[in-house]
């Protein structure tokens, strides 16, 4: 047999080799090798995400279980970005007395979840799936348990494992239904062959529980917030953004190639969910006083208009999907770098602890107000452009009514983001939090992500080099 | 369905046969995962509803599509990370025991949605 098509899967060994690198570096270094830990982390991992950011020629491997779209290139790429700031923001939390000692694992465990969600998004196979999802799911909910001795961190832990296990057992028995009615599991076979059956349909239903749950929309949202509050903020950070965003646009691709006979029937499905999912999402939102717990609601609801580019189901959807996940992770990762840097130096969480923060840290305050207000959408923002982007792109098949009702649900959303931002700005209190002092990495990443949340979105070059490839989904 | 059981005391099981046990298990399984209140319990129904997807798997193979090992391959899979699964969640259990000295998911109640106003004022 011939092994070579294997050297095709560059981002995968690279990867792959950085995290045996990690490993051995973690169990040989000493005492004080160790502290250039980060360091050699962030640094390896951005050598991988430069020499693989090119996009290559489609290609498969494994007889069609692994299929390369050029398109993917950029969607890991988005996941490596995300994933160099969460190591940067995770500076300071990794060098506290309690985590220090494993610090190795963190950097370990998460690069297995990215890997994992690699081989979900390269997909051409239900197993290939099913296992990427698996090994993307597992090692996350060790990170979310990863603060050993805070009762809060077991409990998340506990919570997400159980139920995202439950989810992927149900999506398992929907792919068993899939492989009883058609026979093959290979999607470029089922393309042809599930036509919308009785059976197949329910298997549809079945499976796609699995993805909602990842996603977090709203039926299958509950333990969002839960694990968002318990879970260690960098941690969480992880979670909302890069979790969510292999899985949206593992979504789109499964839902258009494999279900691509049944469009009818899963627009209607996901009809309904966006709805309720931004709506309720927004309404819970404005009644949290915990920011992490806000966030959670935040991100269910921007979830939901993430689907807005998967109904419409054509190149244009694709397209303005992964520019939306791009905007959303840097918006989304300021935010929670804003929130952790206080977390850590304060242990404050509260929207009242905010009040007066722009008195005190006039620097964090700005941040966090330019990443609230591109996840409201706010026009000079980069996070304007991208919900406009996945409207027109659900308008132009027709769906108005789903986008007026996401449309008001956008000045629904703008009033609880704007809480906080009062709160920071225009609340008196009598006891603000004291002047906080970021480290240098966490101001590194908060800077990346500002310049994002300002440029990305003027910088028009970036969402036609992203359109170019949307054809080839 | 007449020729269930007949099918069943000759010797040969029907494909249907497998498929009630299947799904007899998966509905267990969720059953178990709604009502039951030890952590254990529930993790023990997840497992119950992951063999069943294996059983499925298993049969269609066997009986609709002999000449592939699709559906075999796919069980054995299944098995493995489902083992891992296990493996994280005792230890995420074990560490649920040792805060708590149980492990009754009625005592996990840290992190939820507060229910009254005054209570999120607070």
């Amino acid at each position: 047999m011939n092994y070579s098509a294997f050297l095709q899967l560059n981002e995968e060994l690279s990867l792959l080799t950085i995290m045996v690198i990690l490993l051995i570096y973690d169990v040989f270094a000493g005492e004080k090798a160790l502290r250039f830990f980060q360091p050699v982390a962030i640094g390896l991992l951005v050598i991988h995400t430069i020499i693989n950011c090119v996009p290559k020629e489609a290609f498969e491997v494994a007889g069609g279980m692994f299929k390369y779209t050029p398109m993917q290139t950029y969607v890991k790429t988005i996941l490596n970005v995300g994933t160099i700031i969460v190591f940067l923001q995770a500076h300071n939390w990794l060098n506290e007395k309690d985590s220090i000692i494993r610090r190795g694992e963190f950097y370990f465990l998460t690069l297995s979840t990215l890997l994992g969600m690699y081989f979900m998004i390269s997909a051409g196979h239900f197993l290939m799936f099913f296992i990427g999802i698996e090994t993307a799911s597992i090692p996350m909910s060790t990170l979310v348990a990863f603060n050993k001795y805070h009762h809060n961190s077991a409990e998340a832990g506990a919570k997400y494992l159980l139920t995202a296990v439950f989810a992927s057992g149900i999506s398992l028995f929907g792919i068993s239904m899939i492989y009883g009615a058609t026979g093959t599991l290979y999607f470029d076979d089922l393309e042809t062959m599930l036509t919308g059956t009785p059976l197949q349909l329910m298997a549809f239903v079945f499976f796609a529980v699995g993805l909602f749950f990842k996603i977090s929309l709203v039926p299958f949202h509950l333990w969002t917030p839960d694990v968002y509050e318990g879970a260690p903020t960098n941690v969480t950070a992880y979670l909302s953004v890069i979790s969510k965003g292999s899985a949206v646009f593992v979504l789109f691709t499964i839902f258009t190639k494999v279900f691509g006979n049944m469009v009818e029937q899963w627009q209607a499905i996901l009809y309904g969910i966006i709805v309720i999912s931004i709506t309720l999402a927004n309404l819970f939102a404005i009644r949290q006083q915990n920011l992490k717990r806000f966030l959670a609601f935040s991100s269910i609801s921007q979830a939901g208009y993430i689907m807005l580019g998967v109904i419409s189901g054509t190149a244009i959807g694709m397209s303005s999907l992964v520019y939306y996940i791009l905007v959303y992770m840097f918006s989304n990762l300021a935010a929670f770098g804003v929130i952790s840097v206080i977390e850590n130096r304060t242990g404050k969480l509260t929207m009242r602890d905010y009040d007066g923060l722009y008195q005190t840290n006039p620097k964090l305050s700005v941040v966090m107000m330019l990443a609230l207000f591109s996840l409201a959408g706010i026009p000079p923002f980069a996070g304007f452009f991208s919900k406009f982007f996945i409207f027109s792109a659900a308008a132009d098949k027709g769906f108005y009514v789903l986008v007026f009702i996401a449309l008001v649900n956008t000045i629904i959303s703008l009033y609880y983001y704007l809480l906080v931002v009062k709160s920071m700005f225009l609340n008196k209190s009598e006891h603000p939090i004291e002047r906080v002092e970021s480290d240098v990495p966490a101001k590194i990443s908060l800077v990346i992500c500002t310049v994002a949340i300002v440029f990305v979105g003027l910088i028009s070059e970036i969402y036609n080099q992203i359109s170019l490839l949307g054809f080839g989904i | 369905m007449t020729g269930l059981f007949d099918n069943f005391f000759s010797g040969s099981v029907p494909l249907e046969g497998y498929i009630i046990v299947s799904l007899i298990m998966f509905f267990a399984g969720v059953y178990g995962f709604l009502s039951r209140r030890s952590l254990l319990m529930i993790l023990i129904s997840i497992e119950l509803i992951l063999n069943a997807a294996d059983i499925n798997f298993a049969a269609f193979n066997r009986y609709l599509y002999p000449g592939h090992m699709e559906g075999f391959f796919f069980t054995i899979f299944t098995i493995a990370i489902s083992a891992c699964e296990t493996a994280v969640a005792i230890a995420i259990v074990i560490n649920i025991y040792r805060n708590l000295n149980n492990v009754d998911v009625d005592n996990l109640q840290e992190l939820k949605e507060p229910d009254s106003p005054e209570e999120i004022k607070k």
